[in-house]
């Protein structure tokens, strides 16, 4: 092996794996040494099971001594903790849940399992996917690698950080308003958030189920496809899964970028970009038109209602999703109570942390009688101008990019006093989970380069729905021609 | 001073369905606590519904049978409240766009005919149980009924007394069986009312109405609905007005009561479920589910009366079930059309006793209807008297026998219509019972009754009853 | 438009959350700053819009009418707060 393997792609795990370089339990076995040495200083992880994860690996290596192939047989892999792992703990990072084993699988994680893959255990994450920089856990933070006094983004924090410290070699997480995109932003890496309705929710803990999405994130755009196609597919356990075809996402990785027409939007350039994420961008959009691209500007003059209408539409469906964390079949119940309203009332004070009771109580709000239409119907409609948007100017493009995040990793702290201002770091993503769209995010550099620690940024690229081949093939040929996707924080390898 | 009674019922109809309407658990009535509860049942974080198609045909059926709109595009939404015995902490239902909406039902109270508008019926899913025996003091959960379908029925405030929602419930409750997509069984409650009960003087607005929650069988409607017309007159008479509120009847007070979980506002925040998108009824499925419905019970009645001859009472009883329909006409084909009558009155009479007597439905009777034929056709030639007739039945309820003739002749029960046989014994009677003829002849009409008591008597009941009227009179005459 | 106190706790115990009575205001106070932030909305005309209320324009797929679960009623309630003879126990509650 030319690689380190904690620093090595799917695809040369792959063929170490095939070719007996490598075992399954070896593997697994490094990256939980891996784990146990410097997850201490990133909190990414947040439930392990040593003896599970090596039975588990053993077990795929019996199966590749029977005679079984595939890409992912035996490769290692954690999971966001919103998924549901049977016989592992599932909290979702919150208390309500920190001591639920699930007695289940979510559909995307026995996908996993069933083709081949290791569960190295589940991951840190903002309270219920509500956050945008993994300080809501009531685990802990999730610190940056690139800079432990920062945050990773959010939600899928715990996910971002553990690919970026080579904890793991790719990860699950899910987008609702840009949980996978902008913590893979944030800490350097390609984050997927596929087409709404192509991975299974089932066993994805509810936030906002309109919006919710699985998706991978990994190094690099590569991986995130041989991912993606092990994870995608119908499900008839999920009403809103969509009854596409199987794909091999990495089939039009090589297509050459000849041609291919990318949108600017005019709204995701103007004032709110830090300067260094926009030179950054802008060198990334230099480099796609030295590739054969070719840019055109575009407006989606509705975006800018999209994190207002988001911040109707999403704590309505989650006041209603988080309704059954009531202390009765599962989950914190509260000691002691009076009755059982009083059961329920303290239950949820106790179990639910500030972000998600103040999403809670805003969902109630917005559905309640008499206001049901001002809020929750308005930001309806308000949904369908910002999407309809989007079926315009795909008329004219083929993609569209934009920063991920309009600045890089923030400090801790630096938004969590003012809920608007934290809302306000999802402004370039949250138009896409209105529209159902694919986004991503790719590493295009870094901002802050005066400083001791230069911290990655990310752009985003839009598709059409089902686009995400289209997108992996732009984002793969970026990343042959750059490497700010191979780097990694310094001192994880 | 007169009061008018304004009344609505909401009917929960458990549907007819193998599996739950959003998950792969059983229905079955009866199982082990919690047994049939899934994780989507059960509402483990991360599941989700998937709708079961029965539950939307046993909707289409419905509709058709009502002759009500069939919404091609409608909506499932979540009804948000909390309750131990529901554990998402929201029903899904539906809301704004039913399944159904419109139609009605034809009921008859006495010899008047009323049509009974449906607002509307949509579907959704029931909640569990909460079992209030002292578990220290606490409630336990079984969640085997979250989840079973329901088809919500609800009726406008056509209703103006207790008698007519009850006429209303049992003709639906009749629909809804006959249709097949609900067993109607109201004990394991499978069929629930809630009454909307609310009076005013006649010409005045509405009066505020109480609804009556979970009625489930039709004398406790009757009984709940009398009870609170009677409690909302006294209210207003003594100067107190009636606050809307959601009420409990206790069977064994025969009261009222609001119910206290109920005493909060309710705000349920309805909005459409993100887990399920829009339910498509295409033209080709409504097509497809009429072609599969019975012949309705108001399209049958029609057709009895005018191909039978029943007048519209014995029509609308023959049509109770759809059961007791099939017996009858059964019957008829083996009778013949000539005695439809004579099968309608041995059904709603005789079969009717027995099986009340003996706690069996129709489909369960030991005479089946070809039996039935077979004695009324020894009826309409004479055969049986309708006396001798009853014992044949009897024989065959009790298994003596294949059919009537069978009986008939094993029994010796034949009728004797020989006239000649018949002056005989007459001649005997009149001879034995000197002192009735001369009663008689004083115009003792009633001494004629023993003479022919005494005839009948004499020949175990098989003479012809008519015959030996008319040859008595003329031998007395003569 | 502004939640007053009463408010705040009206929605509290719709959505079953204690609040103290300091928790109520500064709860309050972070409600008003996010629905001022909402407010931006009502300033669009969205006359003839049809509201969305999913990501895709798809009708629902149904299920045929099978069983398809067994009972797991053991590995449910291992991770119940209360049960006892299958039941899930809660507070009485009183109807």
């Amino acid at each position: 092996m030319s690689v380190r393997l904690e620093n090595a792609s799917l695809k040369a795990l792959s063929t170490a794996l095939a070719a007996r370089e490598v075992s399954a339990v070896e593997l697994a076995t490094l990256f939980l040494d891996r784990i146990e040495r410097l997850n201490p200083s990133f909190n990414a992880f947040i439930t392990l099971d040593r003896d599970k994860t090596l039975d588990q690996a053993a077990r795929m290596d019996a199966r590749r001594a029977a005679g079984e192939t595939g890409p992912l047989l035996g490769i290692p892999l954690a999971h966001k903790d919103i998924f549901c792992t049977e016989g592992w703990l599932t909290t979702c990072g919150s208390k309500m849940l920190s001591n639920f084993v699930s007695p289940y699988d979510a559909t995307v994680v026995a996908r996993l399992k069933a083709a081949g893959m290791v569960t190295l255990g589940k991951l840190n994450m903002d309270e219920f996917a509500m956050g945008s920089s993994n300080e809501t856990s009531h685990f802990g933070p999730v610190r940056n690698p690139w800079d432990t006094n920062r945050v990773p983004g959010g939600s899928s924090g715990g996910s971002a950080a553990a690919v970026a410290a080579r904890l793991a070699p790719v990860v699950t997480g899910t987008d609702t308003g840009g949980s996978i995109r902008q913590p893979a932003s944030l800490c350097g890496l390609t984050g997927l958030k596929p087409t709404y309705g192509l991975c299974s929710r089932y066993g994805m803990i509810a936030f906002a189920s309109s919006l919710d999405q699985a998706g991978p994130m990994a190094k690099s755009a590569e991986d995130c496809a041989w991912l993606l196609s092990a994870m995608a597919g119908f499900d008839e356990r999920d009403s809103t899964s969509l009854a596409h075809p199987a794909e091999d996402y990495a089939r039009d990785l090589d297509q050459p970028l000849a041609g291919l027409r990318i949108g600017l939007p005019r709204e995701f350039f103007g004032p709110g970009m830090d300067d260094d994420v926009r030179v950054a961008v802008e060198a990334a959009l230099a480099q796609y038109r030295a590739l054969g691209a070719t840019t055109v500007n575009i407006s989606l003059p509705n975006s800018g209602l999209s994190v207002p209408a988001y911040y109707v539409i999403a704590p309505a469906e989650a006041s209603s999703n988080l309704s059954r964390f009531d202390g009765v079949r599962y989950g914190h119940r509260a000691a002691e109570y009076a009755d059982l309203v009083d059961m329920y009332s303290k239950t949820r004070a106790e179990g639910f942390g500030a972000e998600v009771k103040r999403r809670i109580l805003i969902g109630t709000y917005v559905l309640s009688h008499g206001y049901y239409d001002a809020y929750y119907l308005k930001a309806q409609k308000i949904r369908r101008l910002i999407a309809s948007d989007f079926t315009e100017a795909f008329k004219v493009c083929d993609l569209i990019a934009s920063p991920a995040s309009p600045s890089v990793a923030f400090r801790f702290g630096e938004k969590s006093a003012d809920p608007v201002q934290m809302y306000l770091s999802d402004i370039y993503t949250i138009s896409t989970n209105l529209a159902g769209l694919p986004g991503m995010s790719l590493p295009c550099g870094f901002g802050q380069a005066n400083l001791p620690n230069p911290m990655p940024v990310g752009l985003q690229l839009i598709g059409p729905w089902f686009g995400e081949a289209k997108m992996l093939n732009a984002a793969h040929q970026y990343q042959l021609a750059t490497d700010w996707h191979t780097r990694a924080p310094e001192g994880v390898l | 001073m007169t009061w008018e009674v304004v009344i609505g019922l909401e009917t929960h109809t458990q549907l007819q369905t193998q599996s739950k309407i959003f998950s792969g658990a059983a229905t079955a009535f009866g199982a082990a606590p919690n047994a049939q509860a899934c994780a989507v049942d059960i509402a483990l974080p991360g599941v989700l519904p998937v709708l079961n198609r029965e539950a939307v045909v046993c909707a289409i059926r419905f509709g058709l049978a009502v002759d009500a709109q069939i919404a091609s595009r409608s909506i499932f939404a979540r009804k948000n409240y909390f309750y131990p015995d529901l554990p998402k902490g929201y029903q899904i239902s539906q809301f704004e766009i039913p399944v159904v909406s419109g139609g009605g039902i034809t009921i008859r109270v006495g010899e008047s005919e009323k049509f009974v508008r449906l607002t509307r019926a949509h579907l959704e899913e029931d909640a569990g149980k909460s079992l209030h025996e002292d578990f220290h003091g606490k409630t336990g959960i079984d969640l085997n009924r979250a989840g079973t379908p329901l088809l919500e029925i609800v009726s406008e405030p056509d209703m103006s007394s207790a008698t007519e929602a009850v006429a209303y419930a049992r003709a639906l409750h009749g629909l809804v069986t006959w249709i097949g997509i609900c067993d109607g069984n109201m004990q394991e409650g499978s069929f629930r009312c809630d009454a909307n009960v609310s009076v005013r003087r006649p010409g005045a607005p509405l009066g505020t109405r109480r609804e009556i929650k979970n009625l489930n069988s039709f004398r406790f409607l009757e009984q709940a609905i009398n009870y609170e017309i009677q409690w909302q007159i006294n209210e207003i008479e003594e100067g107190r007005a009636i606050r809307q509120a959601t009420v409990l009847f206790d069977p064994d007070t025969g009261e009222t009561r609001a119910m206290r979980s109920k005493e909060d506002a309710q705000d349920y925040r309805y909005f459409p479920d993100p887990d399920l998108l829009p339910l498509e009824i295409k033209a080709g499925w409504i097509d497809e589910v009429k072609a599969g419905l019975p012949e309705l019970p108001a399209a049958m009645q029609q057709r009895f009366v005018k191909d039978y001859g029943l007048s519209a009472y014995d029509a609308v009883t023959l049509t109770a079930t759809r059961d007791t329909a099939r017996y009858f006409e059964d019957a008829v084909t083996g009778a013949g059309k000539v005695n439809a009558k004579l099968c309608a009155n041995w059904v709603m009479g005789e079969i009717a006793a027995r099986l009340n007597k003996a706690d069996l439905e129709i489909a369960a009777a030991p005479v089946s209807a070809a039996q039935l034929a077979g004695v009324i056709l020894r009826i309409a030639d004479n055969t049986l008297s309708n006396k001798i007739a009853r014992d044949v039945f009897d024989a065959l309820w009790n298994g003596e026998g294949r059919d009537a003739d069978v009986v008939i002749e094993t029994k010796g029960l034949k009728q004797i219509t020989d006239t000649g046989a018949i002056e005989k014994i007459i001649d005997e009677i009149l001879a034995a019972n000197q002192k009735s003829v001369e009663e008689f002849r004083a115009g003792k009409e009633k001494a004629f009754n023993a003479l022919v008591g005494q005839a009948m008597k004499a020949t175990k009941g098989k003479a012809n009853p008519q015959q030996v009227n008319e040859l008595l009179r003329a031998r007395l005459a003569g | 438009m502004s939640l007053s106190l009463e408010e705040v706790g009206r929605i509290a115990r719709l959505a079953r959350i204690e609040l103290s009575p300091a928790q109520a205001e500064s709860t309050r106070d972070q409600l008003n700053g996010i629905l001022g932030f909402i407010e931006q909305l009502q300033a669009v005309n969205t006359d003839g819009i049809q509201p969305m209320s999913h990501a895709v324009d798809v009708v629902q797929r149904l299920r045929p009418d099978t069983v398809t679960e067994s009972d797991r009623r053991e590995d449910f309630h291992q991770v119940a707060p209360e049960t006892e003879a299958g039941l899930y126990l809660v507070p009485r509650v009183i109807e």
